[in-house]
């Protein structure tokens, strides 16, 4: 289709193009609610039927990172609207800055998770043959970054759940099968996002969007602030299991 | 052809969307609607054959009762790579991606889809996971059965698993962007007057579709992930041997398998909608209503899942709530072949081949939907629960039902796909082939699976024989059926008579046009001033009107419009 200026042959205003565009990334987003709702279902039944070795695993999740993260996230998504405000105001430079920043708040939460990630394989709590959910406190000196108060903790914990669930170690996997796979997925679509980003920084270098033609900037908005709802969820959902006692 | 008028001899349009651009790259980069429905044809075409291939082996094999023709593994393999390769590369693209990628536009008068590109990338999505399968068929094959039950696929099977969940599960994201881009489309790019209740009913089947394809899809995508990296990483969700539980597999499996068959037979209703009045010649009864059944088919065709799993020792209060919303599935089925049938009384009816597959389809489908019934009373299933029953029936719902209507489309539109006629007797006597070794095939394996016997086994009892033989001879007649229309449709692409812009004549904007369309379908933006299938206040058609009212007052516009 020929394009003129920013318009495609196939529509016949911008009004209409933007509709549609936007339209089609709500759409989108609910093609991404039923991706993530498939294995939000499969985590609920597991919570539910082991609870037990959920709330385990969730304690020895760092609640300070995952804090951290839901911030940066937040923080993120702040940005990201103001960027879009900035597109529609035509505050050209604005814009950049403000999409930078969001870039680099995308990289704050990927190295945090980095971190966090590298923990779990140190600590033998990712699902497979080596699995181990006794690993720190069998080898407390393997586990140097955590501190003996907390390992005394966690002895105590796990030793309480074994008592409940006499098979806890298989069932710890299911509750690190979710972690992997739910914040896997989550991370999969920040790369996206970011790549986005990128992309949209370009543009911006190059003057692109106005107050007349954003739409890119409002839809990939659009997408950034459904990925950080769905961390949102997941924060309460991995973090926040049993945390009272 | 039904067209009495012998005018001049018609003559192909000079310019239009086939002759636009040459080259390899102006198809492989094309982003026109009608170009990449042609992509669509010839893969899903390829695809087919490759389902068939499988299919005609499972029936040699079944000839005698110990088959010698196949290893018991080879048989797993082969009925497995027949049903993965029939339902997610040849039944869930072949009428939305082929017709309703080429026609959706035309119908509701717009120049292109809402998302070219995002439509071009859908072929390609389908083509990368096409690959994985086939590789994974070259490497030995899957033996799981379409399904990928767990813990079978995850843990014990020694096949090519992994791959072909991942090329299932890439073919899925093409399922879900095009049927985003349908329903995108006809929210925003209906030509002026179309509004929502002069819709061709073809463009309210597949916006139901879409409705299916964006929420379940999705939902198997998940899964296949999950079973994916369950295989490959060791996740436990659905591995008992963690805790996990299979049952919960089959359960998000059918979320979407089951809404998969509406995505399959509800395009076809589409079809037979615009096939009925076109051929009768009259406007369809109860517009509406078959509107809304096409969403109620959706919506309820959701709430139905569990009834594949009857005997997986679910509560029986769970069985009887779905048992009871698999009855009341039947019933906007039964509202579509009921107005359908209305809609030919009274009529001026044509027999022109996709009339001939329009009648099949009835016939058939009404086979398929009330066996269906038969399996969702709870206590019929537990019996001939995994029987060759299922099979029949299934196979009435989606060859009967899907393929008939596919075909019927194919022959209604060719015309104005390649600007050509296929040659009308050969093309009867086809669909004369079809429907006999259709019913030949298929018929045998209801009474097969009320006798017991099993569905996905190598060997059966010699008494179940002279039914099994039946079923191959149906097969090989069914065989030519389907390579016959092959042929001569490709003939007729080149060499088939000039078929003119409107050959039967329709009503739908699409007809409206030449024949092959522009690239940009229309010369002007069309207005639209008439209701769907309204064959009276359209002198353009250049029909005699029975019992002629003479001109009419056209219907004042309703909708949202």
């Amino acid at each position: 289709m020929h394009r003129t200026g920013a318009l495609y042959g196939q529509f016949k205003t911008l009004e209409q193009q933007k509709d549609t565009a936007t339209l089609g990334m709500w759409i989108f987003l609910v093609t991404e609610v039923m991706f993530f709702g498939g294995i939000m279902l499969a985590y609920a039944i597991n919570r539910h039927t082991y609870f037990h070795a959920f709330a385990m695993g969730s304690q020895t999740l760092s609640l300070t990172l995952g804090t951290c993260n839901t911030l940066v996230l937040l923080a993120s998504s702040f940005t990201m609207a103001m960027g879009v405000w900035s597109a529609q105001t035509s505050r050209k430079q604005l814009l950049s800055i403000f999409l930078i920043l969001t870039i680099i708040l995308g990289f704050v939460f990927f190295t945090i998770k980095y971190v966090e990630y590298s923990q779990k394989f140190h600590h033998h709590l990712v699902p497979g043959k080596s699995f181990n959910i006794r690993y720190c406190i069998d080898n407390p000196g393997k586990c140097e970054d955590i501190s003996a108060d907390d390992l005394r903790e966690e002895r105590q914990n796990l030793e309480e759940a074994e008592r409940a669930d006499p098979n806890l170690n298989a069932h710890a996997q299911l509750y690190y099968s979710a972690y992997f796979g739910m914040t896997g997925l989550h991370a999969l679509h920040m790369v996206i996002g970011a790549g986005l980003l990128f992309w949209l920084l370009r543009e911006s270098f190059r003057g692109s969007f106005d107050a007349t033609w954003n739409t890119p900037v409002d839809i990939v908005g659009l997408y950034w602030h459904f990925v950080d709802i769905v961390w949102i969820y997941l924060f309460p959902l991995l973090y926040l299991i049993d945390r009272h006692k | 052809m039904s067209t009495e008028t012998t005018g001049p001899a018609l003559k192909m349009p000079e310019k239009h969307y086939l002759n636009a651009t040459y080259g390899i790259r102006s198809w492989l980069l094309t982003t026109d609607h009608k170009r990449i429905a042609l992509l669509y044809l010839a893969s899903v075409t390829f695809f087919f054959f490759i389902g068939g291939f499988f299919a005609m082996m499972i029936r040699l094999h079944l000839m005698t009762p110990n088959g010698y023709l196949l290893t018991p593994d080879q048989y797993n393999r082969m009925f497995t790579m027949h049903g993965v390769t029939m339902i997610f590369f040849f039944l869930i693209p072949s009428i939305p991606a082929v017709l309703g990628n080429f026609f959706i536009p035309m119908m509701v008068g717009a120049k292109d889809l809402a998302f070219p590109k995002i439509n071009l990338l859908s072929w390609y999505i389908y083509i990368i996971g096409g690959m994985f399968t086939m590789w994974a068929m070259i490497n030995g094959g899957v033996d799981t059965g379409w399904t990928f039950y767990t813990p079978l696929s995850t843990v014990y099977s020694n096949s090519e698993v992994a791959t072909t969940v991942i090329g299932v599960f890439i073919t899925g994201f093409s399922s879900i962007l095009t049927g985003l881009n349908f329903l995108v489309t006809i929210h925003t790019m209906r030509a002026p007057g179309m509004t929502w209740f002069r819709l061709p009913l073809f463009v309210w089947a597949h916006y139901a579709t879409s409705i299916v394809m964006i929420l379940g899809t999705p939902v198997v995508a998940i899964t296949l992930a999950l079973a994916g990296m369950e295989r490959l990483f060791g996740l436990g969700f659905f591995n008992p041997a963690m805790g996990g539980d299979p049952i919960l597999f089959q359960h998000l499996f059918w979320f979407y398998s089951h809404p998969a068959v509406y995505i399959m037979i509800l395009p076809a209703m589409g079809v037979i909608s615009e096939l009925i009045p076109t051929f009768a010649r009259k406007k369809l009864f109860g517009y509406h209503f078959v509107a809304a059944a096409s969403l109620a088919i959706a919506v309820i065709g959701f709430l139905v899942w569990t009834h594949h799993m009857f005997v997986t020792g679910q509560s029986t209060y769970a069985a009887i709530a779905f048992s009871f919303l698999t009855f009341l599935v039947a019933v906007p089925s039964a509202v579509k072949v009921f107005n359908w049938t209305a809609t030919l009384f009274g009529g001026s009816i044509s027999f022109d081949t996709p009339m001939l597959y329009a009648f099949g389809f009835l016939g058939l489908f009404l086979v398929g939907g009330l066996t269906g019934l038969f399996l969702g009373c709870l206590g019929v299933d537990i019996n001939i629960h995994d029987t060759y029953f299922v099979v029949a029936h299934f196979h009435y719902i989606m060859v009967g039902g899907a393929v008939m209507g596919y075909l019927g489309g194919l022959h209604f539109w060719w015309p104005k796909m390649t600007g050509r006629m296929y040659p009308e007797w050969l093309a009867r006597i086809a669909a004369f082939t079809l429907f006999i070794g259709f019913n030949f095939t298929f018929f045998p394996q209801f009474i097969l699976g009320i006798m017991g016997m099993p569905r996905r086994y190598h060997v059966y009892p010699p008494e179940f024989q002279i039914y099994n033989v039946m079923s191959t001879a149906g097969a090989s007649i069914l065989a030519i059926g389907y390579l016959l229309p092959m042929i001569y449709l490709t003939w007729a692409a080149f060499y088939g008579e000039v078929a003119g812009n409107n050959p039967w004549p329709a009503t739908g904007l699409e007809w409206t046009t030449q024949s092959p369309p522009l690239t940009e379908n229309f010369e002007v933006t069309p207005v639209v001033t008439w209701e769907a299938y309204d064959f009276h206040n359209r002198p353009d058609l250049g029909l005699e009107v029975p019992g002629g009212h003479g001109p009419r007052i056209v219907a004042p516009a309703h909708g949202d419009d």
